[in-house]
């Protein structure tokens, strides 16, 4: 892992539901002590079952300390959109499982870890057995 | 073509969506979450306004307004689809203020290359790919031929139309409705069915007499 330097990375969960969203990033953020921001960006604009580039544009925001940003999309137009979003360097899409996932990413943003270090530990969660 | 022309098309898109909002609803029914039609409808409603409230300038301009409020309102994967289909093809049109049907033919082939590669679908994933690829074949050859505009939109519209239909026996790769395994067979796909109007409203818009 990069040296715990510079500002900490951020973190969005993008999910069709708003409460999905809501509910899994105070979950990861608790489980990693709180340090870490993680913005839930859940439902269409109404907050229906969809997904809203505004809602992730405002978390991505929110999220950011400088670090960088990992997207955590759950699925379909979630990733279509979170794709969009991506800034080259700075705003990143995990390929991840939803909920070990986020709570990888925050135990790594929270040890200091660097974007693509974030980026890394969301994305092995994949491998993660549970038996 | 000039800016007007561009915005007609996309009044027709409007209309045609509009009119065929409860046929989309149903085939997204059938193997997806039954939002289709609502979905575009309200995106499509979400242009109307973007248009008037900022009319474009240029053909490019009205493409890329197109496509960004489809992206920030549609809600489901259409949105950041056809968002990106549209605004791709207004970024390759540039800032002319006049487009040949070649050129127009040039930008939609590179909205498609931006769709296939934001949704990683294929022809044959049974997706709006089926349709929309298709038509960016026969426009591109219809434009190379020397056709008229008229003729070479209809040429666009029916490949697209034709690949449409030829979803109804695939097997879902992409989407929403791969979930469903063999169960999405025997079904239009409606991304596929929206792609077809998009390329009909084309065809229409240039053969009204505005």
């Amino acid at each position: 892992m990069s040296a715990a330097s510079g500002p900490m990375v951020g973190i969005v969960l993008v999910s069709h539901s708003a409460g999905l969203a809501e509910a899994a990033a105070a979950m990861a953020a608790q489980i990693c002590g709180g340090e870490v921001t993680v913005a839930a960006a859940g439902g269409d604009e109404d907050g229906g079952l969809g997904t809203s580039a505004d809602r992730i544009a405002a978390a991505i925001e929110k999220a950011d300390r400088g670090g960088g940003v990992v997207l955590i999309p759950d699925l379909g137009s979630s990733v279509l959109t979170a794709r969009l979003m991506e800034e080259r360097g700075s705003v990143v899409v995990a390929d991840a499982p939803f909920v070990e996932g986020a709570v990888a990413a925050a135990a790594t943003a929270g040890g200091g870890g660097a974007l693509a270090d974030v980026l890394a530990a969301a994305e092995e969660a994949r491998g993660f057995r549970k038996l | 073509m000039n800016t007007a022309f561009i915005t007609d098309w996309i009044d027709e898109i409007t209309r045609l969506v509009a009119a065929e909002r409860e046929h989309l609803t149903a085939l997204d029914a059938a193997i997806g979450d039954a939002d289709h039609g609502a979905n575009l409808d309200r995106g499509f409603a979400a242009v109307r306004t973007a248009l008037s409230a900022r009319p474009p300038g240029t053909p490019g301009d009205a493409l890329v307004l197109l496509g960004g409020t489809l992206i920030r309102k549609v809600g489901g994967a259409s949105g950041p689809l056809f968002g990106t289909f549209f605004r791709q093809a207004g970024k390759t049109l540039g800032d002319s203020p006049e487009v040949s049907p070649a050129e127009l033919a040039a930008a939609l082939a590179d909205g498609l290359a931006a769709v296939r590669a934001l949704g990683s679908a294929e022809e044959g994933d049974k997706t709006m790919v089926d349709a929309l690829t298709p038509a960016v074949r026969a426009l591109e050859q219809a434009v190379q031929d020397g056709a008229g505009r008229r003729k070479a939109f209809d040429a666009a519209a029916r490949a697209a139309e034709e690949g449409a239909r030829a979803t109804v026996p695939l097997r879902a790769r992409k989407g929403r409705a791969s979930y469903l395994g063999e169960r999405s067979m025997g079904h239009l796909d409606p991304g596929a069915l929206s792609s077809a109007l998009i390329m009909r409203a084309l065809h229409i818009s240039a053969s009204g007499s505005r």
